[in-house]
């Protein structure tokens, strides 16, 4: 082996397992011009975008659209939205799923539990234009349910969908309707593998099942839960705004507008790209961050990393 | 949790209610559902007038004749199915090969190759680059972009890979002794043991096409090229928007609530069919998903 080269070393390598570079090829292929090729894009951020010129041959003007951006009413409004719904979503929905999971464990008939899991996890796969779809007909004021039943109560309709001081419950409920039984599977994984030594010794020690859950269950799945919050932490910035561009409308916008649909109106639909792209790029910067904090953080805190 | 056989009173009273609870979320998760399903088959009269409930008033399925004849409901839905297939096939032949290839010791400079998808998941180039790139390639308006343009991602490429890892060395010996190549062991040996990961990564890019929604309307601006999601998000704000539109309706025996509710329900039963096969696979998927770098 020695008495060969470097460049012989790698010949013979290449001629033996050619094959598994063949394989490779086309994955990374697709990584750099789908997601790659938008990152060298990027640099719009930094210049005076034409579409006539394109990006490289369009010209520099340097910070010129992130000053413009920080003195964009809008933007500080579509930044403060993302925070506040994030904190909202984050402390109301994120101990829904764990509680869920709770639950479940202690339910002992199984046809009830698989029924009941199978029913919880079902809005998860459902798109967000039908989610949309159903909460703009339950929430409409003539036909929707929700008015017929606040009529019951002889209150006066609430067109619900144009006040913004019901933007933020609806949308954060609807996410938490969606997705708290799919994220319960985390946890009920967790809650599975609690050795059952602890629980016998607990029945022996003439615990009740309350007390199980207290002092053997949550203690058992709290490294689970750290992590998951330390992901949630490091995902803020990402709001789901697919669903935010489906319910909202201009006159919700001073509660609904986050970072991402803002992006999406100023590009894609006003065509200001290189302003828009300048937005992008703060947002993608900070999440990069968050999520390196998070990831390291989690790390330091179960040994194995999450990814 | 086994032997639990001595309870106490208050054991018995924390179970029962521990149902009651479970019992109410699991109601009102399919509330909705049902909800949208009694409107689609109501009158448009009874619907308008919030007179729907829980079941069917004034039965009728206008609503679904509306929709069933307009011959967009069924270019759309062909649409979708070739998004839904092309991308899903289109997927993993992307994935497989890659997630294999980065599975095996002796690439030269796997951790290279490695941290080149790792990192796309941690940064994202954001809508607006996405979108210039696309355009560039000259993939708006085309099916072959839509299916090209979201075929990979690098979670599902490092779970698989991470499932490969795990086959032991032992069950590719046989193979190897019998000469076969790389592309053979991948064929013959570890796509035939990773059937459950391959399955669960397919499950989830079928469900993530069927529903995709915000790319297909910024890339696709030919109505005889939109999918499903593109076709009722366009129904529901038409019909709302257009006042003179919804009073024709509100005339017929169909009004728009109940219009967006049997296109509603056509689009979800596909999903409900899929449903109970993906069940078997999707808790194990996010198992998988616990995965290192």
């Amino acid at each position: 082996m020695s008495s060969l080269t470097r460049t012989q070393r790698i010949w013979k390598h290449l001629r033996r397992e050619w094959q598994l570079y063949v394989m490779l090829l086309p994955t990374i292929v697709w990584l750099v011009v789908f997601l790659y090729k938008p990152m060298y894009g990027l640099q719009v951020a930094f210049k005076d975008y034409s579409i006539f010129r394109g990006v490289a041959a369009s010209p520099w003007i340097g910070f010129e659209h992130f000053e413009t951006l920080f003195g964009n009413d809008q933007f500080i409004r579509a930044l403060r939205n993302t925070v506040i719904i994030s904190f909202y979503s984050l402390l109301i929905g994120f101990p829904v799923p764990i509680l869920l999971a709770l639950m479940f464990n202690e339910v002992l008939n199984q046809t009830f539990k698989k029924s009941a899991q199978t029913i919880v996890y079902l809005p998860h796969f459902i798109s967000s234009v039908i989610i949309a779809g159903i909460v703009i007909t339950a929430f409409s004021p003539s036909a929707g349910v929700v008015n017929t039943v606040i009529g019951w109560f002889g209150l006066e309709p609430i067109y619900f969908l144009t006040k913004p001081e019901w933007f933020r419950p609806i949308f954060i409920g609807t996410g938490i309707w969606q997705e708290a039984g799919f994220q319960s599977i985390v946890y009920l994984a967790a809650i599975a593998g609690v050795s059952p030594t602890l629980y016998e010794s607990a029945v022996i020690d003439g615990a009740s099942r309350w007390q199980m859950m207290w002092k053997v269950t949550i203690p058992s799945i709290m490294t689970t839960i750290i992590i998951m919050l330390i992901i949630r932490i490091g995902n803020v910035l990402e709001v789901s705004f697919e669903m935010i561009i489906l319910l909202y409308q201009p006159a919700t916008y001073e509660t609904a507008d986050v970072v991402n649909t803002f992006i999406y109106r100023q590009g894609i639909q006003a065509g200001q790209y290189d302003f828009a792209a300048a937005a992008g790029l703060f947002n993608a910067v900070v999440a990069f961050v968050l999520v390196m904090t998070a990831n390291s953080l989690s790390k330091r805190y179960s040994r194995t990393s999450l990814w | 949790m086994t032997n639990m056989n001595l309870y106490s009173r208050g054991d018995k009273l924390f179970v029962i209610a521990n149902m009651v609870l479970i019992g109410m979320f699991a109601i009102s998760t399919l509330y909705p559902f049902i909800y949208i399903a009694a409107l689609s088959l109501s009158s448009g009269f009874e619907a308008r007038a919030g007179k729907v409930l829980l079941t069917p008033v004034s039965f009728t399925i206008e609503a679904y004749q509306y929709v069933l004849s307009d011959p967009q409901f069924w270019i759309s839905y062909k649409n979708t199915f070739i998004y839904t297939i092309g991308g899903t096939l289109m997927s993993l032949l992307l994935i497989i090969p890659g997630a294999y290839a980065l599975s095996r010791p002796q690439l030269f400079g796997r951790r290279f190759w490695n941290l080149t998808v790792a990192f796309t998941m941690w940064f994202n180039a954001g809508l607006i680059p996405f979108f210039l790139n696309m355009r560039d390639l000259g993939l708006l308006d085309s099916y072959f972009g839509i299916i090209i343009g979201f075929a990979v991602n690098g979670f599902n490429i490092i779970l698989l890979r991470n499932f490969f890892e795990s086959v032991p060395q032992s069950f590719e010996e046989a193979a190897r002794m019998d000469g076969a190549n790389e592309f053979q062991v991948l064929w013959k040996v570890y796509i035939p043991l990773s059937k459950p990961a391959i399955a669960t990564i397919a499950l989830f890019c079928i469900v993530s096409r069927w529903n995709g929604f915000f790319w297909a309307m910024v890339l696709l601006q030919d109505e005889d090229k939109i999918p499903l999601q593109v076709f009722l998000r366009h129904t529901i704000s038409n019909l709302s928007d257009d006042q003179e539109f919804g009073a024709t309706l509100f005339n017929a025996a169909y009004s728009f609530e109940t219009v967006s509710a049997a296109i509603i329900v056509c689009s979800i039963i596909p999903v409900l069919i899929v449903y109970p096969l993906m069940q078997k696979y999707f808790e194990k998927g996010i198992l998988l998903g616990g995965v290192k770098e």
